[in-house]
């Protein structure tokens, strides 16, 4: 087992140890650390060279892509290359209603955009997930292609290649400040003049995007655990390991791949809408299909199927060129080789889900019994 | 609608010029998804690779300017690079991003993210390779081929436009012609091949049951980076035309008309030779038809939309898939 | 996981007033009794060569399959099938009566497994139909003939191999739940109830099989003959009408074959209708009501055990098949 998964699975096996107010208490410290991440602003993890609460606006917003990619791509098995084109049609349904066409609240266009979405997906799904699963990746793949296109030709709609502009941002409840803290070396210092304030959304600072963000992220990890422990969790990894044994098991796999794929692309239009709101600024260069390509490579190295490990992925592939921007020429090269490092070395992700670990170790045991029994 | 319908030819001519490049670039995926299962995703980039390879050989040559019979011999000299160096990076690529997983048998998805992979590596390196030159210092001697990476890259040949005959009321050009006609004699010496030599029955007989192919002493190894040089050269002959058509290249040139020429593919019934070819050309002309009636920004639209309707009605595609295995 | 032990006979303990099969399995039936019950941990790991042992006093039956109207349950009815120029299936007649254990027999290649595709929708026939409780199966899908009552093994095991045991069973009890998105992402009543339901019904089925140490193990892990019993309980938790196995003795040595013929029967007395399709004619005569014999997609004799194995065109048709059959 290589050092990533063992520490991680390490960690969780110690926390399963432990009484449940531990549990507890570790939980809240845990949630409350990643929350004041920005505001603690913490040596050598901070990013000299961008804005530390942006960039982790942009982890917690990848983790959501990289959440609602998983259901489709680690839950139900189908390869969705598109998924950039959901993140797109979400974004874009803010900016229609909220700035460009109407004035629309933003807390009404978020399910207003994952509505769309939604339909969006039932109205691409519906036809492709009956053809072969190499051939959705490519229909899918297309459809990404095919939203960044009409974004930019349908002038009326979308002001084209402008972009739109002056996306409303959420409601703000301004109550108090909350002082950042800077560092000098490794002593810490509060540092009066610079405050978030507690929770003002604006374009000068991140961070109360980010708790947003965060916020969503837990909401639907939670939801995603409630779906994937219920018959609709079953149904689904039963068509993705066999497709005929489970339509011969009384599954209606063509309806429960129809709904992966449209939940998928609800929380990716979730997520486009957090993008739109968060920039205030969208275009279609935003949407590019090499991001549907990333997302993609979030799922695979997080390890197909388990929630927490696309998450970490997802977050670092978004934090590590952030943090090194020296590098950031180089990135894409230095992401394409990860990719096939990873594809010979650790085809099973880094974080495989914790099903095959517990497999692994299942298979060590019966081989130490039968030693034993050997022996004896 | 009237702009198709009176330059009705120019569109046709136009589209299966298009087409052409579209099936050449297919045949490589075609290939090597009927032998391996597998979507080799930088295949785009194999292409892309030739079309540097063209420019840079004949910047080397000194190309620029050549008339008459030298022109043709540096037209020659083009197509011989592109193709010699794109099988090169496709072999290559078999080496380095799928050989090592077919040795331990990982899923179809692990093998698509390797190719994902190394698609970005090749087109990256290709968007990149003024770093090592500077590094060394030699940036200034090279500018003419390593300068300015993310920028397009002319091809350095100098080819008029002749217009030669009339196919109805559409004046045909030297360039037309070339294109449609060395892709067909390709197209018709790679069909005679697979159909006739031993070799491509090794494909073939690969493509249809690799188990049975191999206890038949085909060498699977051999057939498989055949494949890969087969689909590369192909990709460089492509790559050629594609300068011819549109003069420059960029290190993102692959990306989508390696999209599309997948496209062409599915649609024409992955991992049948004829269906590429097929496909290319009624992509081709789909595509041509489609700017014609919405407006040339809506030409990548009509492609991927063409895909999906064509997939609703014939999921194998417009030929089937026949030189993989029949479908249950 | 809840407790699994209510079954609705209330015998929750059915191996303390009977003694265990086989004495050197003791041990492991006192590991098995601590973990009734409970969910079974990490550590219940076996010994991949370790038997399992079916408890065949578990009280499997389910109220809409006990009772049904006695008569014919399925009717298969001048079925023809084509593939191009092949006729798999030739005008092949036959019923099921409700309660009954009937073989399907035939030489490799007759057709048998074709047959059983046609009746699970997994073939629409060319000509001909196949009627279930007396309705015309047509088009439906897959999943809703499942749902009607007809639920089936696979000659090549086909379970889910990376979820557990428990989870290839659930999977069988769920179709007939309907626990949606909505009620899952709310726990909804109705989500409970079925995923107690559902487990109880798992946990019954398992230690009816004798799989029940086995629950949380990759169903790739488990021996061969494991995986062929998950398939039958992954079957029967769907509450089938009718269970249709194909060739379930594959692969095991003749006194395996004959435990498994017992269990069979066992599941017929608990009320259930069984096809049984198998290529060996000795093993069937014990266990079977009546046979139904194919060849080269044709039947050629259909009858009791005693006349099928006296009928000259069944033997004509098994002669030198007999070795590879055992």
């Amino acid at each position: 087992m290589n050092p990533v998964s063992s520490f991680f699975h390490g960690v969780a096996d110690r926390f399963r140890a432990l009484p449940r107010w531990g549990r507890l208490v570790v939980l809240a410290v845990v949630v409350v650390l990643v929350y004041f991440l920005p505001i603690l602003n913490p040596p050598v993890i901070t990013t000299p060279d961008s804005d530390f609460g942006a960039v982790l606006f942009l982890c917690a917003m990848y983790a959501l892509v990289a959440i609602g990619l998983n259901i489709v791509i680690g839950y139900a098995g189908l390869l969705d290359l598109g998924y950039i084109g959901f993140f797109a049609i979400g974004a874009y349904t803010v900016g229609v209603l909220g700035s460009a066409h109407a004035k629309v609240p933003l807390l009404l266009c978020i399910p207003a955009a994952m509505a769309v979405t939604l339909i969006s997906g039932v109205v691409l799904g519906a036809p492709t997930l009956r053809v072969r699963g190499d051939y959705l990746a490519i229909v899918t793949l297309g459809f990404g292609e095919i939203v960044r296109l009409i974004l930019v030709n349908a002038d009326k709609l979308t002001n084209g290649n402008r972009g739109i502009s002056g996306i409303p941002t959420p409601p703000s409840l301004d109550l108090f400040g909350v002082p950042h803290l800077v560092w000098d070396g490794f002593v810490a210092r509060v540092d009066l003049d610079n405050q978030t304030r507690f929770i003002k959304f604006s374009v000068v600072d991140s961070i109360p995007y980010y708790w947003l963000a965060l916020t969503l992220v837990f909401f639907v990890l939670f939801l995603d655990w409630r779906m994937q422990n219920s018959r609709v969790g079953r149904a689904w990894e039963a068509t993705r390991e066999d497709e005929d044994a489970a339509e011969l098991m009384g599954v209606p796999t063509f309806r429960f791949k129809l709904l992966a794929f449209a939940t998928g692309a609800a929380i990716g239009g979730l997520s486009g809408a957090l993008f739109a709101t968060k920039q205030q600024f969208i275009n279609p260069d935003n949407f590019t299909i090499l991001y549907s390509v990333l997302f993609v490579a979030m799922v695979v190295v997080g390890g197909q199927g388990n929630r927490w490990g696309v998450v970490v992925a997802a977050a670092l592939l978004t934090y590590l060129p952030e943090r090194f921007r020296d590098l950031s020429d180089a990135r894409f090269l230095l992401f394409g080789l990860a990719l096939m490092a990873l594809a010979i070395f650790r085809p099973q992700g880094l974080m495989p889900a914790r099903r095959n670990v517990r497999a692994k170790r299942a298979d060590e045991e019966t081989e130490v019994l039968e030693e034993g029994a050997a022996h004896a | 609608m009237d702009l198709l319908l009176s330059n009705f030819w120019a569109y046709t001519i136009g589209g299966l010029a298009f087409g052409a490049i579209y099936a050449l670039i297919a045949l490589g995926y075609t290939l090597v998804y009927g032998v391996l299962r597998l979507i080799n995703f930088a295949h785009s980039e194999v292409f892309m690779w030739g079309s540097f390879a063209a420019v840079w050989v004949l910047l080397a040559l000194g190309a620029k300017g050549a008339t008459g019979l030298g022109l043709v011999a540096f037209l020659i000299i083009g197509f011989a690079a592109a193709m010699a160096v794109s099988a090169a990076v496709a072999l290559g690529l078999e080496f380095v991003a799928y050989r090592p997983l077919r040795k331990r048998n990982s899923p179809p998805l692990i093998a698509l993210i390797s190719a994902i992979g190394a698609s970005y590596v090749l087109s990256e390196a290709m968007g990149l390779r003024d770093k090592p030159f500077k590094w060394f210092g030699a940036d200034d001697n090279l500018a003419d081929y390593v300068g300015r990476p993310r920028e397009a890259s002319p091809l350095p040949l100098d080819v008029p436009t002749v217009r030669l005959f009339y196919i109805f009321d559409y004046h045909v050009s030297n360039i037309d012609l070339i294109v449609l006609g060395s892709a067909i004699v390709m197209m018709v010496v790679l069909d005679q091949f697979v159909q006739r030599s031993r070799l491509g029955r090794g494909i073939r007989a690969v493509a249809q049951d690799a188990e049975a192919a191999a206890l038949m002493g085909v060498n699977r190894d051999r057939v498989i980076r055949l494949t890969f040089v087969i689909g590369g050269a192909m990709a460089g002959a492509a790559a050629m035309m594609y300068l011819l058509k549109i003069g420059v290249t960029r290190y993102n040139a692959g990306f989508l008309l390696g999209v599309k020429a997948f496209t062409a593919a599915v649609l024409g019934g992955i991992g049948n030779l004829r269906g590429a070819l097929l496909g290319g050309f009624v992509l081709g002309v789909a595509e041509s038809y489609g700017s014609a009636l919405f407006g040339s920004n809506w030409k990548d639209v009509v492609a991927f939309t063409l895909l999906v309707v064509i997939l609703l009605f014939r999921p194998t595609g417009l030929l089937g898939e026949s030189l993989g295995k029949a479908r249950a | 996981m809840p407790d699994a032990t209510k079954g609705p006979a209330g015998d929750s303990r059915p191996d303390a007033n009977e003694p265990p099969k086989d004495l050197a399995d003791e041990a492991s039936v006192t590991k098995a009794d601590e973990h009734r019950g409970t969910r079974v941990d990490d550590d219940s790991v076996l010994p991949p060569d370790e038997e399992a042992v079916p408890d065949t006093s578990v009280d499997i039956s389910v109220e809409e399959v006990a009772h049904l109207p006695k008569g014919k349950m399925l009717e298969v009815d001048d079925v023809t099938l084509r593939f191009g120029g092949v006729t798999a299936l030739d005008g092949v007649s036959f019923h099921i009566n409700t309660g009954e254990i009937l073989g399907l027999i035939g030489p490799n290649g007759a057709g048998k497994t074709t047959c059983f595709n046609v009746m699970t929708g997994v073939y629409q026939p060319t000509s001909g139909q196949a009627r279930f409780m007396g309705e015309p199966l047509g088009k439906r899908q897959k999943f809703q003939i499942t749902k009607l009552g007809i639920a089936r093994t696979f000659q090549n095991i086909r379970l889910f191999h990376n979820m557990t045991a428990m989870e290839n069973v659930l999977v069988g009890a769920d179709a007939h739940h309907s626990t949606g998105m909505g009620s899952a992402l709310l726990r909804l009543p109705k989500h409970k109830a079925e995923e107690a339901e559902g487990n109880d019904r798992a946990y019954e089925l398992l230690r009816f099989m004798g799989l029940e140490k086995r629950a949380d193990e990759l169903a790739r892990n488990l021996p061969y003959g494991d995986q062929r019993r998950l398939e039958i309980a992954r079957a029967l938790a769907t509450n089938p009408k009718l269970l249709c196995l194909d060739e379930p003795a594959a692969g095991f040595n003749p006194a395996e074959k004959a435990r498994l013929m017992e269990l069979i029967q066992t599941i017929r007395e608990q009320g259930y209708t069984v096809l049984l399709i198998e290529h060996d004619m000795k093993l069937v005569m014990g266990v079977t009501d009546r046979i139904v014999v194919l060849e080269f997609g044709k039947k050629i004799a259909e009858g009791l055990p005693a006349e099928i194995q006296d009928n000259p065109a069944v033997i004509a048709a098994y002669l030198g098949v007999d070795e590879d059959a055992s």
